[in-house]
């Protein structure tokens, strides 16, 4: 469902972050993207929905090449594609039931949104999502009064508002302690399962990504690696990824 | 799963917050009627303001030898406030801070920095006309109490925030009086007083175009008398400038800021972008 | 083993850095002694001055309180009503020229240029001045008034809410985008909420500003109290003048009052 065709970035000539990466994302999965920091994971996750322009390549999704969408349809196109951040990114004075609902803005004018003026049912949905990701109760509470882990839920239900056809995740538990880390991956992965949303992750914590992806993308030097279960993945093919052997044990 | 009725209202009216717009909004309506502001007034002068626009363009620039004496005596109140003002800003700012001077010695010092503060400068200006006659004098004399009224209070808090756990650090190593003063006070202050210092000379420049309307001195003085004589076109020249003139401070303001404060060298001055001003968290929220 | 002490040598600043603060300093002086000789100052006057400002001191005192119901108390309610209108405007106009001025919001740089200028134009020009201005253009009162204080403030309150503007954090921004927000959902749900605070914190400041501006607007014919210490001014009456002044002064740090515990309620967080 989502096809990325021999994608290419450079931030300055001659240096390429992402080489000709071709990958096909199937419509139901959780894929974990990892490899070594600077190797162009985080430049992979953002240049499909655009927030990083790439240089070059194809990203086809529901039927069109976002890479060369108007800004106009670029913007329709993102509201189906929702994502989580590392830092959260929550308008820290809204409250989370207005965080939540952010998450429809591309869907209501932006007149009735000043107004606060969303039409119920997604009201109905906002409510329930926050029962979903346990936080009932906290919908009148401002965003900057939450802790991390919490802040994150408030992410991925605001993703989840946007009822996307994908998820992207850019390094969303880098910022958690591991306890709180393991609950939100359980949360982003089991809502996606459920509501058959494929997610592509890109984490830089390989455990979490074995035990909670069905696919694990490898990354060095901007290429592609290693592209299979997590079963697969070896050491050997980790110290491929990311070289030097002393942080394996 | 808890029923619709049970759910908080997601956008809960906040009762004071709109009390408040309402409230606002009657005023507006209160205070333009009560200043006679009808919608004729306003029609009737967009009329004269069309005429009055055509008679300031084109800027008439042929006496430019009034407009550059004007110009420089603006200049040399500005500097000449400045220098006295901040000169004496510094004991008297010193003599305000609580935390190193006795209450006895604070409390006076702070009253004369709030009357000196209170007075818009124009109104400083006339009352130093009316005493010392007509002339920069007046002009210097006004700008320097007004500067005293905003860099010393701001030097007083400046002092009255160090640290004094650093002053303490340099005690203890068994550093004389002024050694102490010298590394554990003043570079604390220092960055702090640029940033002052600059502004008030801006401001003062600011202000020495204007403290002419009332006769002490600087182009303030030469626009007026071309405004009473209708001379619209020489004022609208005057007002360029003005302007010119005190966009030209502002750039070297930010300059000496970017110097003292963030260490820059003469080069680095032509090399940064436009988009950056230099020291901008060094600055002071009074900006005017 | 001793290091060669020519390579390390510390020093506080760099030769360029010396040069640059050394040229400052110089420039200072150079100016200050200029300016000293070519001011047209008449010394004997500068001799003069305490005691000439001290015999008008004795000339105000005592103040002449039974002035005030009839001939200031009006005025100076008058100058209140011009400095909050003109504030109020002031916000409502700035915000579309803050928006402009900030490079992240708009990208644009002739824009941005065209933007600036405006703003700085507004603060370059006293509002003694925009005063004379609008006072030719709608005649005496406090219409002029008014008008040359919302002026005035906008390039004050526009470049403080460009610059908060281009201090905001981006990250939400980009979340909201991601989303498929518009452009007008990114102000209002993106950089709305993040101004806030310091939006009415440089409204009020401004305010407090122009309270003060308001009173002497009256000088050139445009309202308030200011057109009372003129006529009181012209006819050497030091006594109204007195009364004037103490007003003048009180409703300033009335304001200042007014101010302070309106930031105090401000910083407190809402809930």
């Amino acid at each position: 469902m989502l096809s990325i065709k021999r994608l290419s970035k450079a931030y300055v000539a001659g240096k390429p972050v992402l080489i000709d990466i071709d990958l096909e994302i199937a419509a139901r999965g959780i894929t974990a993207i990892i490899g070594a920091s600077g190797t162009g994971k985080s430049t992979l996750i953002r240049c499909i929905n655009r927030l990083v322009e790439p240089t070059s390549g194809a990203i086809e999704f529901e039927g069109r090449d976002l890479v060369k969408l108007s800004r106009a349809s670029l913007r329709q196109a993102r509201r189906h594609i929702g994502m989580v951040f590392q830092e959260y990114n929550l308008v820290e004075r809204l409250t989370v039931m207005e965080n939540l609902l952010s998450g429809r803005l591309g869907y209501v004018s932006a007149w009735r949104a000043w107004r606060r003026k969303f039409p119920p049912a997604d009201i109905a949905r906002a409510f329930e999502l926050l029962d979903v990701v346990g936080l009932a109760g906290f919908a009148n509470q401002r965003a900057d009064s939450l802790s991390g882990g919490q802040r994150q839920r408030v992410g991925i239900a605001r993703a989840v508002m946007q009822q996307p056809s994908l998820l992207l995740a850019d390094e969303p538990t880098s910022s958690l302690d591991p306890k709180t880390s393991v609950e939100v991956m359980q949360l982003l992965t089991g809502i996606a399962r459920e509501r058959g949303i494929p997610v592509i992750i890109n984490m830089h914590d390989v455990e979490l990504a074995r035990r909670f992806s069905d696919r694990i993308v490898g990354m060095a030097g901007g290429k592609v690696v290693f592209d299979g279960p997590p079963g697969e993945l070896t050491d050997g093919m980790l110290k491929s990824i990311y070289g030097g052997e002393d942080w394996l044990h | 799963m808890s029923t619709a009725a049970a759910r908080p209202d997601p956008f809960p009216v906040d009762g004071w917050k709109r009390a408040g717009w309402v409230l606002l909004a009657a005023y507006v309506v209160y205070a333009a009627a009560q200043m006679d502001v009808s919608w004729d007034r306003v029609v009737s002068g967009l009329h004269n303001a069309r005429h009055f626009f055509e008679r300031l363009f084109p800027p008439n620039f042929s006496r430019w030898d009034l407009l550059i004496k004007g110009l420089a005596e603006s200049l040399q109140i500005a500097v000449l406030a400045s220098a006295l003002g901040i000169a004496l800003s510094l004991p008297i700012g010193l003599a305000a801070s609580r935390n190193l001077v006795p209450a006895w010695m604070s409390w006076p010092a702070r009253l004369l920095i709030v009357a000196a503060r209170s007075f818009h400068p124009v109104i400083v200006a006339i009352l130093f006309v009316k005493a010392v006659g007509f002339g920069a004098l007046a002009g210097i004399l006004a700008l320097a109490l007004a500067s005293i009224g905003f860099t010393a209070k701001l030097f007083a808090e400046a002092i009255e925030e160090i640290s004094l756990k650093q002053v303490e650090a340099v005690r203890a190593t068994g550093a004389p009086f002024g050694s102490v003063i010298g590394i554990g006070v003043l570079p604390q202050v220092f960055a702090r007083f640029i940033g002052f210092a600059t502004y008030q000379l801006d401001s003062n420049l600011r202000n020495s175009t204007m403290v002419g309307i009332v006769g002490a001195g600087g182009i303030g003085g030469t626009l007026f008398a071309a405004f009473q004589r209708f001379d619209y076109d020489f004022v609208c020249a005057i007002l360029i400038s003005i302007i010119a003139l005190i966009m030209l401070g502002e750039l070297l303001a930010t300059g000496v800021r970017a110097i003292f404060i963030d260490g820059a060298s003469i080069a680095d001055l032509f090399r940064r972008s436009p988009g950056a001003p230099a020291g901008r968290h060094a600055r002071l929220p009074e900006d005017d | 083993m001793a290091e060669l002490a020519h390579d390390r040598i510390w020093r506080r600043f760099t030769p360029s850095q010396k040069l640059a603060r050394f040229t400052v300093y110089l420039v200072i002086v150079a100016a200050i002694v200029a300016s000293i000789r070519t001011v047209e100052v008449i010394p004997e006057f500068l001799a003069d001055a305490p005691e000439q400002i001290a015999d008008l001191l004795t000339r105000m005192w005592p103040p002449d309180t039974a002035y005030y119901p009839k001939g200031v108390h009006a005025a100076l309610i008058e100058t209140i009503h011009i400095a909050s209108l003109g504030t109020l405007l002031s916000l409502l106009l700035a915000l579309p020229v803050g928006l402009f001025a900030a490079h992240n919001i708009c990208p644009y740089l002739p824009l941005n240029l065209v933007a600036k200028l405006i703003l700085v134009s507004s603060r370059s020009v006293n509002s003694l001045v925009w005063a004379l201005l609008f006072v030719g253009v709608f005649g005496p009162g406090a219409l002029a008034g008014t008008l040359a204080i919302a002026f005035r403030s906008i390039g004050f309150v526009g470049k403080l809410v460009a610059e908060a503007l281009e201090d905001s954090h981006p990250g939400p921004i980009e979340a909201l985008s991601a989303a498929g927000a518009p452009r007008a959902s990114l102000l209002s749900f993106g950089y709305w909420p993040q101004i806030k605070p310091a939006f009415w914190s440089i409204a009020l400041f401004r305010w407090d500003i122009n309270v003060r501006e308001s009173a002497v607007l009256g000088l050139v014919g445009a309202g308030g109290i200011g057109m009372a210490l003129d006529s009181a001014l012209n006819l050497f009456q030091w006594n109204r003048v007195a009364v004037i002044l103490l007003a003048i002064f009180a409703v300033v740090i009335a304001a200042e009052i007014v101010v302070t515990v309106a930031r105090k309620r401000m910083i407190q967080p809402q809930q």
